[in-house]
């Protein structure tokens, strides 16, 4: 049934249901470009850094090549009529941004910091192990309706996850945020992320059993609809808990997204506007609630709206200020339109984090407008995917987990990308693929494997008719 | 379903819009903004990546360039005689920024300025590594080192010296001083250095570039500005003219009495005279007379009151622009308000050596390119005239019988002509404070050619205050940095 199959002068005679084509040649020559343009870009820091080739290329190049090789083969025979763009744009970022880790680890500025480690072989690492997960996903995970049976596992398991972080000499405090655990000789987790996709899975798997209580049998109020308290009630309790706990480990762009996500989930499922107005309200109040009481939250906010003055507090050793958001500003200005050139920038300057929570700032100097653009653009692509799957996809469970989970992705991209454009106030979160930090690529694996898996389902032809009864008598499947 | 899916997708495209708006709004339309930035550290690693060009009096460079080990700096900044030359050169440190000639010019002097582009791209296609431009001074060395040992053997003070006919500045000194080599990298070292030269830390100021950042009161040296105004209005037409001075006088509109120091031969004297020896009384009158405005116009012809730009800029020297008449008398004997820098009176007395004519000042004679190309070439340029070459004779010959036979007798030069005045100025709450001693001159040589004029002044030396005279302190550097300069052009 692969479309290899179906020659052009074939195909206007053919049967609707198996003309659709499974695109996954147009998946293998995107991957082609996925691979070879991330190789250019570290041939290009080597050359500018050291003047030679680097000599890790093979190694490099074959390991992202086998990355997307598997990914590709797998997707080819376990989810044939997956979108053809989310794998390669994923491999991509991901490559580029292993590239530019690498160009920061060459710099001389950050490895006399003393948290300096070798960030590029184990960003390859997490990537494989991320493609593992996004080829488990595929391979056990035969359709996502499965997922709709852990809706309530979920919710605990992302409750667990998020609690985790604040277990004494578990939880480990980085640089003011608990959001990381210790695995000993495993190095640290961000069990966020993780839970981002455990409370997609819980949220859509909630709202579409309760999606028509909570739309119909609502009192009006005020010209809102204001669902039944039991309804509605659990629902905000996951929301209460999943915020304080946020609060408490002082993570609040993750906050942010969760909320983002929740309402965004529950707008699809009632398709009642009045949730936005009353999100929009609740987020209003919780922010102005928490920044009254959170000096950590009300300094991030004078931060941003004067970040010389930060800068200046921070050179003058005023404790608890940072000159990153500055520096990171100067980083993108100093690129201007075309960038430095990849390796010849100063971004490095930033300092802790360059590689993770500010890897954009690097773009921005080295690849300068052109660049960042680009990858913003790559970035709107991927949603744009994940919004199309959403609307391909044929249930209510599937559309739900896919507008959730690539709403929390682009939700995740504006939150770190304004974050460190100085467009919102900074909260310490990682562009997806691009950044060091294994959760985050690992976990990001796993969402891009979940879309394939529901836009497979979508996309998937119903099945021909069976030309021989015999043989379809084995295929029998009961729901 | 599918409604509230489309409204999601059309808001997802909206963060992404503005975040491509905000990327514009700090990469292309703020971009030279926070590219420039004076906090933006890769201003100075930028300024630091290659070997910097050089400044370059009489020929030779008073500045270099050593490899750095620090990790953002490739290049750090030497300078050769770092004291005497730090009021020409300013500092270009690692850690603390640059001044004067070495952040004017600091597109030239690292490679940047927009003149070069061609050439760095030529250099980057044939991979030749960027190279800096030089500043070529107009000033004089065996002048410059005359000025500054000068004021080292007597304390506190500056000199300015002028090539009249040019307005090219010869010498530009100021003691105390400072090695700008001490602080030129970005080490502990480097900023502890720093901090023992700031005022707060060292009453002596020496960061004080005193020949253009600091005005004093110009005491008796002002007069030549007076006479120049009663000249130029016409109130005497000649030196040796009888003035209208009594004596004792009384200032108008006043019970007090201006006082003249000793007892001197001052009534109705002709302006030669009361110029030789300082007639308080005789210039006071002058300027009540004429009144303040046209006392504010001269001076302002010869520069007072603006910023001089050489292209380093000066402070603004002041003749007060609002006051009665006892004040205008007193102004005009450089007392009450006015002050000066040591450059302004440079140029007064310049403007007088050049019949009238003063010359821009300036400093930087021309850029250079790494290849010795010339970039810009500066051009002598009148700025005004402040009083007729006949009037300059007439003000010329009063001010040779100052050093002729007058208070500025230690600035005779044998074989030289040379006009002068002196000046003690009082300072301080009442006085209290020690005078500073002032001496302005240029020298005349037998073709009629004026090369140079100086303006001395020296702050409270050690000695005792009746000993403090512009003729006795100052005077001998004027006369030292006026044989250096006429020395090397034979």
């Amino acid at each position: 049934m692969s479309s290899t199959t179906n020659s052009p002068t074939h195909h206007t005679s053919t049967i609707g249901a198996i003309g659709t084509p499974s695109r996954r040649n147009t998946e293998l020559a995107l991957l082609v470009f996925a691979v070879v343009i991330p190789v250019f870009a570290y041939v290009n820091v080597g050359l500018a850094i050291n003047d030679k080739v680097p000599a890790g290329l093979l190694a490099y190049g074959l390991g992202l090549g086998l990355i997307a090789g598997v990914g590709h083969l797998v997707v080819r025979k376990f989810a044939p009529y997956a979108d053809p763009l989310l794998l390669p744009l994923a491999t991509l970022l991901n490559g580029i941004g292993l590239v530019v880790i690498w160009r920061l680890d060459q710099s001389k500025r950050l490895q006399r910091l003393s948290i300096y480690v070798e960030a590029a072989p184990r960003q390859l690492l997490y990537s494989a192990l991320g493609v593992a997960l996004f080829v488990a996903v595929l391979v056990f995970l035969k359709d996502h309706r499965i997922l709709q049976r852990y809706t309530y596992i979920s919710m605990a398991g992302a409750l667990v996850l998020l609690v985790l972080p604040l277990v004494p000499g578990l939880g480990v405090n980085i640089f003011g945020a608990r959001i990381w655990i210790k695995i000993p000789g495993l190095g640290t987790v961000q069990p966020g992320e993780f839970a981002k996709i455990a409370l997609a899975i819980f949220f859509a798997g909630y709202l579409m059993v309760k999606r028509d209580a909570l739309a119909l049998a609502s009192r009006r109020f005020l010209g809102l609809y204001l669902p039944r308290g039991r309804d509605l009630g659990p629902i905000i309790v996951v929301w209460i808990i999943s915020i304080l706990i946020l609060v408490f480990e002082t993570d609040l762009g993750t906050s942010l997204l969760f909320f983002g996500m929740f309402i965004i989930m529950l707008y699809v499922a009632t398709e009642r506007t009045s949730w936005i107005v009353f999100g929009l309200l609740m987020s209003a109040a919780g922010a102005v609630g928490v920044a009254g009481f959170e000096s950590h939250v009300q300094q991030r906010v004078e931060a941003w709206l004067d970040p010389m003055n930060e800068y200046l507090l921070s050179q003058k050793g005023v404790a608890g200020h940072t000159e990153q958001s500055m520096q990171a500003l100067w980083a993108f200005g100093s690129g201007g339109t075309l960038g430095t050139g990849l390796g010849q920038g100063n971004s490095d300057l930033i300092g802790f984090a360059a590689n993770s929570d500010f890897i954009l700032a690097t773009f921005g100097e080295e690849l300068g407008l052109a660049g960042v653009m680009a990858i913003l653009l790559i970035y709107g692509l991927v949603v744009e995917r994940g919004v199309r799957t959403a609307l391909a996809a044929r249930d209510p469970f599937g559309k739900l987990l896919a507008i959730g989970l690539s709403g929390a992705f682009a939700l995740q991209v504006f939150v770190v990308a304004g974050g460190v454009m100085g467009l919102i106030p900074l909260t310490g979160m990682t562009m997806p693929f691009l950044a060091y930090g294994g959760s985050s690529v690992i976990a990001n694996w796993a969402l891009i494997g979940i879309l394939l898996r529901i836009s497979d389902t979508a996309r998937r032809p119903a099945p021909a008719p069976a030309p021989s009864p015999d043989a379809e008598m084995t295929q029998v499947v009961r729901p | 379903m599918n409604k509230p899916l489309r409204r999601i997708a059309l808001f997802c495209g909206l963060l992404v819009l503005a975040l491509l708006v905000r990327d514009n709004w700090l990469q292309y339309v703020r971009a030279d903004e926070l590219k420039d930035d004076k906090y933006n550290r890769r201003v100075a690693i930028e300024r630091y990546a290659t070997p910097r060009g050089d400044i370059i009096v009489d020929g030779k460079s008073i500045t270099g360039s050593t490899t750095s080990d620090s990790t953002d700096f490739e290049y750090k900044r030497t300078y050769k005689d770092g004291p005497m030359w730090a009021p020409v050169t300013g500092y270009a440190s690692q850690a603390f920024g640059a001044t004067q000639l070495e952040s004017i010019d600091d597109g030239i002097l690292t490679g940047n300025d927009d003149r070069l582009f061609f050439r760095n791209t030529l250099d980057m296609i044939t991979g030749k590594k960027k190279q800096g431009g030089n500043v070529v001074t107009t000033l004089n060395a065996a002048a410059q080192k005359a000025a500054y040992d000068g004021l080292k053997d007597r304390g506190k003070g500056a000199v300015a010296a002028i090539d009249p006919s040019t307005g090219a500045i010869l010498a530009l000194a100021s003691f105390p001083s400072y090695d700008p080599s001490v602080f030129a990298g970005n080490s502990d070292k480097d900023s502890e250095a720093w901090q023992k030269l700031q005022k707060a830390k060292n009453p002596n100021d020496p960061m004080l570039n005193r020949a253009l950042r600091d005005i004093y009161p110009p005491g008796s040296t002002y007069k030549v500005v007076t006479a120049a105004a009663a000249l130029e209005n016409g109130l005497y037409t000649d030196a040796d003219e009888k003035t209208d001075s009594p004596l004792p006088y009384t200032l108008p509109d006043t019970t007090t009495e201006l006082k003249n120091e000793g007892n001197i031969p001052c009534e109705n004297a002709t302006m030669r005279v009361a110029l030789q020896y300082s007639c308080n009384t005789v210039f006071g009158k002058i300027g009540a007379d004429l009144g303040k405005d046209k006392m504010l116009a001269e001076a302002k012809k010869f520069g007072f009151n603006s910023e001089q730009f050489i292209p380093v800029r000066s402070a603004a020297s002041n003749f007060p622009e609002d006051m009665d008449k006892p004040q205008t008398a007193l102004s005009s004997i450089g007392q009450f308000e006015t002050a000066t820098t040591p450059l302004q009176m440079a140029m007064v007395a310049s403007a007088i050596a050049n019949d009238g004519k003063l010359m821009k000042p300036y400093m930087v004679d021309k850029l250079q390119a790494p290849n010795l190309d010339v970039l810009e070439q500066t051009e002598p340029e009148e700025m005004s005239q402040p009083l007729s070459s006949k009037n300059a004779q007439i003000l010329q010959s009063m001010m040779e019988t100052v050093v002729k036979d007058g208070t500025g007798k230690n600035a005779q030069i044998s074989g030289v002509t040379v006009g002068g005045k002196t000046g003690t100025a009082q300072h301080g709450v009442d006085n209290s404070e020690k005078p500073y001693a002032w001496f302005i001159s240029y020298a005349q040589l037998a073709d009629g050619s004026s090369p140079v004029a100086v303006a001395v002044v020296v702050e409270d030396e050690g000695a005792v205050r009746d000993n403090i005279s512009g003729g006795g302190l100052a005077a001998p550097i004027a006369k030292s940095v006026m044989e250096a300069v006429i020395a090397s052009k034979q």
